[in-house]
């Protein structure tokens, strides 16, 4: 037999968990197109409808038939990537979704670089210095962090940042009407306009990404400073710490080759929990800001009843909730420094 | 509860409020929401809806505490009016999810086998969603009313006190206490009711002071977007979102305040869970 790693293992057992998961969601997603308050096929008709046409769209949907097959006729669309159309835009939601996507995307990514770069050294500096000013800074942060609402946050740093200093940009989208946007290449604006070697129009991208990105990441900051305190506490009162440090290693070896390698791991834990508040506040934030992402995609569909659209975001961003789990799990496996010693 | 545990139970109250003068505050400004949401109205200096346009966007004055909105309404009325409405809302999300999830949560925990098995699969695909998402997804499907507010947020938090009553009735399942119950003659459901349950619910009213800042973050976020309260009802969400439009021209207080309150509740039920829990841990009772 062929001995596959361990590591190698773990990440396809880890795989196949996801499979319930996905049926889960799916089904979900299947119950709540059929929660429709009344009859769905009125709804589709629209308020002018006669009872032939309602009869009509009752046939085309397939409503005429019994659940599972509706179930399976529902999987078979999600196959063929057939999310219906979008009534507000007469577009597929689906093209709607990916070309809205990048943008999406691009805040929350830099939300999370942003808010890892500033939580993860907070919490170690806490952890080592406990009861110093930066202990208690952390602590109030990862309180505060946890009651601000997102859509005040972002006001709040529109207020101070756009009218009262005038620093940043007016909150109104992705980039200046003054620019063109890039070429598509990724369809992050500020990478597409670097690769294009367009520094002025990857500035103004930039400048009109900070302060949604800011907004977004002082709510994902809160979990993660916590947790790295927490861990890092803890790991520091393990016994190979102290036997590292009786041999002589120097401190900032002990602390960074050895404690931080194990505190991370229940951080990566974390990152699970905090992608799925970002996802969460990224519809807010993108709405205060006026940032054209799928969250205000969905937020415009929801104000005119759009229902495909939502039904739509919601599993997609539930899809891209359980890839991203999936990552953090796999990079769990693989940075873990207790598995592949036992082999 | 006799006469000497009571006055034991005040001389730790009082000993968790002197030790941290945070949660005093917290206790203090707890009491600040709960006189306004029930007094609020009859408080109030203005009529929350009663518009003047001579009054129109004034900045906060004697007159006007909070200044006034885009419609002349008086700002400070209508943030303390509010405060019932999105602690009705939050309150009974909570107190849903609580007996519901309790109640799958302690079964699954007794019982074990396909209880579990369902429960946890069922939990699982809760989570899998991002809540907030989830919780658009539910009042788009099912309508957008303030009940389906509820029924949303309740949905939301279902998996916390399930998961945590699963854990602390699990625990309990073979301690001594219980086995006793069972060799005296008691049965399962009563055992798991009066004997088990009870014992697990001091860390879950910690949990419960905790997910009440969160429930009301949640609902003031979907009333935000525009989902369930309309206006001219006064909700502090709504009460951003409408002020939203005037930041950028520099009116801030049509947002700052009620945005202001939103954040005050929220940290007080955070604070308060806190303060709760050194009340109950009696690990740190000395």
């Amino acid at each position: 037999m062929v001995r596959v790693p361990k590591r190698l293992r773990l990440v396809g057992y880890r795989l196949l968990q996801a499979i319930p998961v996905l049926i889960g969601i799916v089904v979900v997603s299947f119950l709540l197109t059929r929660a429709l308050p009344g009859d769905p096929a009125v709804y589709f008709a629209g308020p002018a409808a006669s009872e032939e046409s309602i009869e009509q769209i009752r046939v085309s949907m397939g409503l005429d038939r019994s659940l599972p097959v509706q179930f399976l006729a529902y999987v078979g669309d999600l196959l063929r990537g057939e999310l219906g159309q979008s009534i507000s835009t007469g577009q597929p939601v689906l093209t709607e979704l990916t070309t809205r996507l990048p943008a999406s995307l691009e805040l929350t990514g830099f939300a999370l670089l942003f808010s890892i770069a500033v939580a993860m050294p907070l919490g170690i500096l806490a952890a080592t210095r406990p009861n110093s000013w930066i202990d208690h800074l952390c602590r109030f942060v990862v309180t505060a962090g946890v009651s601000l609402p997102t859509f005040f946050t972002g006001l709040a740093l529109v207020y101070l940042f756009y009218f009262l200093l005038g620093w940043s940009p007016a909150p109104m989208g992705r980039l200046d009407i003054l620019y063109l946007s890039p070429p598509h290449v990724t369809g992050f604006y500020v990478i597409d306009a670097l690769i294009d070697g367009d520094f002025e129009t990857a500035r103004a991208a930039l400048a009109q990404l900070i302060l949604p990105a800011v907004t977004l990441g002082l709510f994902t900051l809160a979990p993660i400073a916590r947790m790295t305190r927490a861990a890092m506490l803890q790991v520091l009162e393990g016994d190979f710490i102290r036997t590292a440090r009786a041999a002589g290693l120097s401190g900032n070896k002990v602390l960074y080759t050895y404690a931080l390698r194990n505190a991370i791991l229940p951080v990566i834990t974390t990152l699970g929990m905090v992608f799925s508040f970002a996802l969460g506040a990224n519809v807010l934030v993108e709405k205060v800001f006026a940032w054209p992402g799928i969250g205000s995609y969905a937020v415009e569909a929801l104000v005119v009843s759009d229902y495909a659209a939502v039904q739509g975001f919601v599993l997609s961003m539930a899809l891209l909730f359980v890839i991203l789990n999936l990552l953090i799990d796999v990079t769990y496996t693989l940075v873990d420094p207790r598995l592949g010693m036992e082999d | 509860m006799s006469s000497s545990s009571v006055k034991n139970f005040a001389r730790h109250a009082r000993y968790v409020m002197t030790e941290n003068p945070v949660t005093a505050l917290a206790a203090l400004l707890f009491l600040l929401i709960v006189i306004a949401a029930v007094a609020g109205p009859a408080l109030v200096p203005y009529d929350p809806m009663a518009t003047n346009d001579t009054r129109a966007l004034q900045p906060p004055s004697w007159d006007h505490w909070f200044g006034t909105d885009h419609l002349g309404r008086d700002v400070f009325s209508r943030v303390v009016v509010a405060t019932r409405l999105d602690l009705m809302i939050s309150l009974a999300a909570v107190a849903m999810a609580f007996v519901i999830g309790s109640a799958m949560g302690a079964v699954a925990g007794y019982f074990g086998g396909w209880a579990d098995r369902i429960t946890g699969r069922l939990l699982d695909t809760i989570m899998a969603f991002p809540l907030f998402v989830l919780a658009m997804g539910v009042v788009a499907a099912a309508g957008n009313t303030i009940e389906n507010i509820v029924y949303a947020t309740a949905i939301i938090n279902l998996p916390f006190y399930a998961r945590m009553a699963r854990a602390e009735v699990n625990i309990r399942r073979n301690a001594g206490f219980v086995q006793a119950a069972r060799l005296s003659g008691n049965g399962d459901w009563r055992i798991l009711a009066q004997h088990i349950f009870p014992n697990t619910l001091p860390p879950m009213m910690v949990q419960i002071s905790l997910n009440m800042g969160w429930a009301i973050l949640n609902a003031a976020g979907l009333s935000f977007i525009g989902l369930g309260v309309r206006p001219p009802t006064p909700e502090w969400g709504i009460m951003v979102a409408e002020g939203a439009n005037f930041i950028v021209s520099g009116e801030w207080w049509l947002a700052f305040f009620p945005g202001v309150a939103l954040m005050l509740a929220v940290f007080t039920f955070n604070l308060l869970g806190d303060g709760l829990r050194d009340l109950v841990d009696p690990q740190r009772r000395t």
